[in-house]
C-alpha cells in the first residue's frame, strides 16, 4: 500500500508518494533528494536528522513520512538565501566549527531553531539546546562559539 | 628519499586561519557522503547476522527467501574463497562468517533486494542452523587454559608453551636491570587495572554502494579513510585485478580509524556482480556497534619505582588486550606506547593478545596507547600522593628529551615533551585555585606518528590557478592544509589551489589516512610536487627570456632572473608562465611520490578539573587544557580541532563509553542511548595550547596531531577523580556506579 502526501518543503509544494511506514527521514532523502539531513542512527539518539516540522525541530527519523501531510518542513537546504548562507552557515565556517560535517547540518538546523526562540543565548543554553545533536570530532567548543558569534551577528542585523 | 629535512624559514600563508575548501559543501548539505549516492536501477543490500556470541554453523537455506518477489541476489561465505594470506584471511571471514558465527552481530548472509522493506523481510526467511557453542567475552577468562576456545591454532611462535589456545602473541619491549632499579626506589607501587571496549563512534555509519559490469570491471563508491587499501582488500576478495576496480572516496563522516577496513564492501560488490545491478548497503546504528569498531579491552599490571625525590627508577607493565575473535597485534602498540614519556634506565613491557568472542577490532585514534599510558600514569600519580610531590615537576623531572633511549628502542630526536611540561606548568590552569569539591588531575600522552606511500599531482592550469590531486580522505580539515603548503610554496594566493581527493584509477597509491599521516607525509609530496613545478615553470621562463634555466629562480610566485649575468627581465607569474605554456612545451604539472620516513613522535600533555557529586557518583568535568606539540600547525583551527576532539572522546572513554556484554554473550548496548558520548552539556570548553617543536622530519617542521589527544585523558580524570573523593578507581570506565562504589567502599 502506498498513500500520496503532499506538503511543503523548504517553501516549495511538494507531493510524494511513500509507504505507511516510511520515516519523513527516508522520504526527504530517498523520494525528494534531500540528502542534507543524515541518518546516523535512526532512534532520535543522535540529532543527524534534525529538520523543523511547523517551525519546532525534530528528528526526521522519528516522523513518519504522512504526518508531513499539509505541514511545513525546513531542512539545511533552506537555510542559506540564493548565495548568501545564513549567519549560523558563515560563522560554522569562519570559526572552524566542522570537521567532518556530517553532523552540521543538523547542528545548523537546532541552532537555528534556538536563535528564533533565545537570540542571546548563555553558552550553558547553547550546550543544553544542543544536547540531542551528537558530534564526534570537534569536542563541541568550536560549535558553541560559532553559535554565539552567529547569534551575536543576527542580534545586530 | 627517506627523509625530508626541515629548513627554518618565514611563512606567509602557512599558519593562518583560512576557510576550508569544503566548507559551503558541508553547511549546505550539497557534501555527498556514503550513503547520499544512488545509482540508476540500485538495488538495496541487507546483512543477515548471528544472534549468537559462539556457534558453528551448520547449515543456511537460502531458497524460500531467493523465491520471494523483489529478491534479485544473496551471498554468504561459500561466495568468498578465503585467502591464503592470514591477515587477509581474517578480514574476509569477518565480512562473512565461514563456517563458524565468532561474536554476537557476526555477518552470516547478505540479500539484494529491489527496497530496503523487502531486503529486511527476505533477510527473515533465511533459515540458518546454528549449533550453539560455549562462549568467552571477558578477556582475564578468555586467557585461562580452560576457557572455550574462539578459534584453534592461531598462537603466533611468540607465545610461550603452556598458555591457553585464545592467547595468541606475546611481544616485550625495554633496556636495564629492572631488578637493580626496583631496589634503588624508595617507594613500589604495583596495580591491576582494567579498561571496557570502546567504539569510535563516527556518526556516519557504513555506507557503500557498488557497481559490478559483466565485463568483470566495478566501481566503489564508499566512505573510507582509505580508498586505495580498500581496492586492494576489495579486489583480492573478489579475485579481480586491483586496476579493474575504481574505488572514490565519498565525504567521510568520522573514522578514528574506524573506517580502515571493509566490512560492507566486497559483500555489496558480490551482491552486484550476482545480480548485475548496482547495490547500496548502509548499516543501520545497532549493526555498527555490534560488528564494526570497537577498541581492545585490556587488563594490564603495572609497577614502577621512585626515589623520595620523584626519580622513577624502574618501570614494569604486564600488558592483556583483546582484539576480539582474531589475531590481533595492538599488544605491541601499547607496549611500546606505555613508557614513552619517560626516560628511563630500566623498563621493561610485555604484551598479550587474548582472543575472545568479540567484534575484530579496529584502530581508533592511537590504537593501544591510551589504555597502556592510562595504566602507567595512573601509578606515577599514586607514586606522587604517597611521597607528596607535584605530580607535574615528577614528570619534568622524568621527561624523555633528545638522546632519551625510548622504552620501545630508539633514541630520540627533537621532541616536544618537555616544552609541553612547561608549558602546563606556566598556564593558569595550573595554579588555578579550585573551588570547594573540585580536583585536579594531569597525564602525558604519547603517539608516534606514521609517514606511508603518498602521491601528488599538482597541475599548473592555464588560468593561473593550480588544481592538487592526492588520495587521501579528508576527515579533519586536510585539504586546507595541503591547499596552504601548496600557496606558500608556490608563492601565490590559497584561493588560487583547489585539492581534491582522486579515485584510485586517477593516481598512484596512497597509504590510509591514518596514523596522523595525512599533513606530514601528503604535505611533503604537494611541497615536492610544488618544487617540481617550479623547476618546470623556471625552465619555461628560461625559454622564453631565451637565457640558460640554471639562470632562472623562483620567488614570491614568480620567475626572476637570477645572478649579474642572467639578463634584466621583469618577473614572469606563474600566471603569466601558465597563459603560454602551450606555446613553450605544453602542460605544465608537478608530481612527487614518497614513502616518508621521518613523522616525528608527538607528545601532549592534559590537565583538567573534575567535581564529582558524592551522592550519584556522577563526575563533572569543569575545566580542561591541552597542551601538544604540532610541530609546525598548518592550520591552527584544525590543529586545535584535532586536540579538542581528541580530548572529547577520551573523556567520553574515561566516564561513560564501555562495551557492555550479557552472560549471553550479547551486546547489551548497541545504540547512542545506552552506549552515551559525551555531548555538548557534559563538556566544558577545551582550551588547545599548540606548542610548535618542529620535526626535522618535514620541510615546513610539521608533526601529525590527529591522536595523541585522546592519549592523557584517562589517566588526567583518573587522576583527578582520585584526588577528589580519596580512593583510586582501577577500571574505565569511570561510571557513576563504579564511582559511587568507591567512595562508598573507602568510607
Amino acid at each position: 500500500m502506498s498513500v500520496t502526501v503532499s506538503t511543503t518543503v523548504n517553501g516549495d509544494s511538494v507531493d510524494f508518494v511513500c509507504a505507511p511506514d516510511e520515516t519523513l527521514l527516508d522520504a526527504l532523502r530517498g523520494r525528494l533528494g534531500l540528502t542534507g539531513a543524515k541518518e546516523g542512527c535512526g532512534t532520535g539518539d543522535c540529532g543527524a536528522c534534525s529538520v523543523t516540522l511547523n517551525g519546532r525541530l525534530v528528528c526526521s527519523c522519528l516522523v513518519l513520512a504522512v504526518e508531513a501531510e499539509g505541514q511545513e518542513i525546513a531542512t539545511v537546504e533552506g537555510m542559506a538565501a540564493g548565495e548568501t548562507l545564513h549567519p549560523l552557515q558563515r560563522a560554522f565556517i569562519d570559526h572552524a566549527a566542522l570537521q567532518c560535517g556530517i553532523c552540521t547540518p543538523g547542528i545548523l538546523v537546532a541552532a537555528k531553531a534556538l536563535l528564533e526562540k533565545t537570540p542571546d543565548p548563555s553558552d550553558e543554553e547553547v550546550r543544553y539546546w544542543l544536547a540531542g545533536n551528537l558530534c564526534r570530532c570537534t569536542g563541541y567548543d568550536k560549535i558553541v562559539r560559532a553559535v554565539q558569534a552567529a547569534a551575536a551577528e543576527m542580534r545586530r542585523a | 628519499m627517506a627523509f625530508d629535512a626541515y629548513v627554518k624559514r618565514e611563512f606567509k600563508q602557512v599558519g593562518t586561519r583560512v576557510a576550508r575548501p569544503d566548507g559551503v559543501d558541508k553547511v549546505t548539505g550539497r557534501a555527498l557522503y556514503g550513503a547520499d549516492m544512488v545509482a540508476p536501477g540500485m538495488l538495496v543490500g541487507r546483512v543477515l547476522r548471528s544472534p549468537h556470541a559462539h556457534a558453528r554453523i551448520v547449515s543456511i537455506d537460502t531458497s524460500e527467501a531467493a523465491a520471494m518477489p523483489g529478491v534479485k541476489g544473496i551471498v554468504t561465505g561459500r561466495d568468498f574463497s578465503v585467502p591464503k594470506d592470514e591477515f587477509l584471511a581474517d578480514v574476509a571471514v569477518n565480512c562473512l562468517a565461514q563456517d563458524k558465527a565468532l561474536y554476537d552481530g557476526h555477518a552470516i548472509a547478505a540479500v539484494a533486494a529491489i527496497n530496503a522493506t523487502v531486503a529486511r523481510d527476505a533477510l527473515k526467511k533465511i533459515k540458518v542452523e546454528y549449533e550453539v557453542l560455549p562462549h568467552v567475552t571477558d578477556i582475564d577468562v578468555a586467557a585461562k587454559p580452560d576457557a572455550p576456545v574462539v578459534l584453534e591454532g592461531r598462537a603466533l611462535e611468540t607465545v610461550p608453551a603452556g598458555m591457553g589456545a585464545n592467547v595468541t602473541h606475546r611481544c616485550e619491549f625495554g633496556h636495564g636491570d629492572l631488578e637493580a632499579g626496583f631496589a634503588k626506589a624508595d617507594k613500589i607501587v604495583e596495580r591491576s587495572f582494567r579498561t571496557a571496549a570502546t567504539h569510535q563512534g563516527y556518526i556516519e555509519p557504513h555506507a557503500c554502494l557498488a557497481s559490478f559490469t559483466t565485463d568483470g570491471r566495478a566501481d566503489l563508491w564508499v566512505c573510507t579513510q582509505g580508498h586505495f587499501y580498500f581496492r586492494t582488500l576489495c579486489s583480492e576478495m573478489l579475485g579481480m585485478e586491483a586496476s579493474q576496480l575504481k574505488v572514490t572516496a565519498s565525504e567521510i563522516g568520522g573514522g578514528f580509524g574506524g573506517k580502515t577496513t571493509v566490512y560492507l564492501e566486497p559483500v555489496a560488490l558480490m551482491l552486484s556482480k550476482k545480480t548485475g545491478r548496482p547495490v547500496k548497503m548502509v548499516m543501520t546504528r545497532d549493526e555498527v556497534f555490534r560488528a564494526t569498531g570497537p577498541t581492545v579491552s585490556t587488563s594490564i599490571d603495572v609497577k614502577i619505582g621512585m626515589t623520595k625525590d620523584g626519580r622513577i627508577t624502574a618501570g614494569w607493565a604486564d600488558m592483556r588486550y583483546s582484539g576480539g575473535a582474531f589475531q590481533c597485534l595492538t599488544c605491541e602498540m601499547g607496549a611500546q606506547a606505555a613508557f614513552a614519556a619517560y626516560d628511563l634506565e630500566a623498563v621493561q613491557t610485555v604484551g598479550w593478545n587474548v582472543m575472545t568472542n568479540r567484534p575484530k577490532e579496529a584502530a581508533y585514534r592511537a590504537p593501544g596507547a591510551p589504555q597502556a599510558i592510562y595504566a602507567v600514569e595512573s601509578v606515577v600519580d599514586e607514586l606522587c600522593q604517597g611521597l607528596g610531590l607535584d605530580p607535574l615537576e615528577v614528570r619534568i623531572k622524568n621527561a624523555a628529551k633528545k638522546g632519551t633511549k625510548a622504552s620501545y628502542g630508539p633514541t630520540f630526536d627533537d621532541i616536544g615533551l618537555l616544552a609541553t611540561l612547561e608549558a602546563a606548568k606556566k598556564h593558569p590552569h595550573y595554579t588555578a585555585p579550585l573551588a570547594e569539591g573540585q580536583a585536579r588531575g594531569l597525564s602525558c600522552g604519547f603517539w608516534f606518528n606514521f609517514g606511508g606511500n603518498t602521491c601528488v599531482t599538482m597541475n599548473v592550469n592555464t588560468d593561473g590557478t593550480v588544481g592538487i590531486a592526492e588520495g587521501n580522505p579528508d576527515i579533519g580539515g586536510s585539504r586546507a592544509s595541503i591547499s596552504l603548503m601548496a600557496a606558500e610554496e608556490l608563492g601565490i594566493p590559497y584561493e588560487k589551489v583547489r585539492t581534491i581527493i582522486a579515485d584510485t584509477a586517477s593516481l598512484g597509491y596512497a597509504d590510509t589516512t591514518d596514523g596522523s599521516r595525512v599533513t606530514f607525509a601528503v604535505g611533503i609530496a604537494t611541497i615536492n610536487a610544488a618544487r617540481d613545478a617550479i623547476r618546470k615553470m623556471c625552465k619555461r621562463a628560461a625559454m622564453l627570456w631565451g637565457i640558460d634555466e640554471d639562470a632562472v629562480e623562483w620567488k614570491d610566485g614568480a620567475a626572476h632572473p637570477a645572478g649579474p649575468n642572467a639578463g634584466k627581465f621583469p618577473p614572469m607569474s606563474l600566471a603569466d608562465i601558465a597563459a603560454k605554456s602551450f606555446q613553450t612545451g605544453g602542460p605544465i604539472a608537478g608530481h612527487y611520490e614518497v614513502n616518508a620516513d621521518g613523522a616525528g613522535v608527538s607528545f601532549g600533555v592534559h590537565l583538567c578539573d573534575v567535581e564529582v557529586d558524592k551522592e550519584t557518583g556522577a563526575t563533572k568535568v569543569v575545566r580542561y587544557t591541552v597542551f601538544q606539540d604540532a610541530g609546525k600547525a598548518v592550520h591552527p583551527d584544525y590543529v586545535e580541532g584535532q586536540m579538542q576532539g581528541g580530548a572529547a572522546q577520551g573523556i567520553g572513554w574515561a566516564l561513560n563509553e564501555e562495551y557492555i556484554y550479557g552472560a549471553d554473550g550479547r551486546l547489551q548496548n548497541p545504540g547512542f542511548l545506552d552506549y552515551r558520548i559525551p555531548v555538548a552539556s557534559d563538556l566544558p570548553p577545551i582550551e588547545a595550547v599548540i606548542l610548535e617543536i618542529p620535526n626535522p622530519g618535514h620541510p615546513y617542521g610539521v608533526r601529525g596531531v590527529g591522536e595523541t589527544s585522546i592519549v592523557p585523558p584517562l589517566a588526567a580524570i583518573s587522576n583527578a577523580i582520585s584526588r577528589s573523593i580519596g580512593t583510586r578507581l582501577q577500571e574505565l570506565p569511570m561510571s557513576p556506579p563504579r564511582v559511587l562504589k568507591a567512595i562508598k567502599g573507602a568510607a
